[in-house]
């Protein structure tokens, strides 16, 4: 085991990251997500965040892509007839998105400082354990805004969603 | 636990923060390419997740909690986000029989 792993797994996300942009079929983006979702959930595995990890798995693997798979397929949009954009604009769209990948790269390598190999402090910071100490102490009040924040967006997607009563 | 905390131990934070500025870009890249509402929402996911991961790798570089905290927050808020807005979409489908967003230039002066 080496610090090689996370190489590996940074380039299974862009690499997986980039096909979601680039794939014809929407339903081909959304499998092509759900594979940066789990490269994802293996990096917080390396971080040792182990709540996060399954949080992630779950919540994005699971629920969100299952809703955005749910919904591509309700619509009946799996095929690759979606109208392109003009190749003008695309190439516009990504000669703007890669001035912005130069300016960040740019800042952070001209920061510089940040090259020294880090130690995790506290490992078992991200334990399901002491996070729920953190969450249920200092987070109590956000975390109970968060539910209902969850129930209200429910019942907004139920309404927006159904059919016009009249 | 210890083979999984010795893994992490000789990459950069520079390298993390490469990670997830480089996640970012392709997600505005999504934005700013595909007319397909979906796979725009998609986009918003990659950036909401790179943000997600500089998040918990700083949190794990301080030794800071409240960091794991505040992804979860957004893994809650992600959420509702999905919720309703694949909701809006379906409504735009019913009303347009398109997902194209190009249609919805309404508003457009």
């Amino acid at each position: 085991m080496s610090h090689s792993l996370f190489y590996l797994l940074s380039f299974i996300t862009l690499f997986f990251a980039l096909l979601v942009v680039f794939a014809k079929n929407p339903i081909h983006s959304a499998l092509y997500m759900v594979m940066t979702f789990f490269a994802i959930t293996c990096q917080y595995l390396i971080l040792n965040a182990q709540f996060l990890a399954i949080v992630n798995f779950i919540v994005y693997m699971g629920a969100i892509m299952v809703l955005i798979l749910f919904s591509i397929m309700f619509l009946n949009l799996n095929q690759a007839t979606e109208p392109q954009k003009s190749s003008l604009l695309k190439f516009a769209g990504v000669i703007s998105a890669g001035l912005l990948m130069l300016t960040l790269v740019g800042a952070i390598v001209k920061t510089g400082g940040g090259d020294v190999p880090f130690e995790l402090i506290k490992p078992d910071i991200g334990l399901v354990k002491n996070l729920g100490k953190v969450l249920f102490n200092e987070f109590l009040l956000p975390f109970e805004i968060a539910s209902v924040l969850l129930l209200s967006a429910m019942v907004g997607a139920v309404l927006l969603a159904k059919k016009d009563i009249n | 636990m210890g083979t999984v905390t010795q893994t992490i131990q000789a990459v950069p934070i520079n390298h993390y923060i490469l990670l997830a500025s480089l996640l970012f870009t392709i997600g505005v890249m999504g934005v700013l390419v595909r007319r397909n509402a979906i796979v725009i929402f998609m986009s918003i996911e990659l950036m909401l997740n790179a943000v997600n991961i500089l998040l918990a790798a700083f949190s794990a570089y301080r030794g800071d909690a409240s960091g794991q905290v505040f992804v979860f927050f957004i893994m809650a808020v992600a959420a509702a986000e999905v919720a309703v807005g694949l909701a809006i979409i379906v409504m735009i489908y019913r009303n347009t029989r398109s997902i194209d967003i190009n249609i919805l230039n309404k508003l457009k002066g």
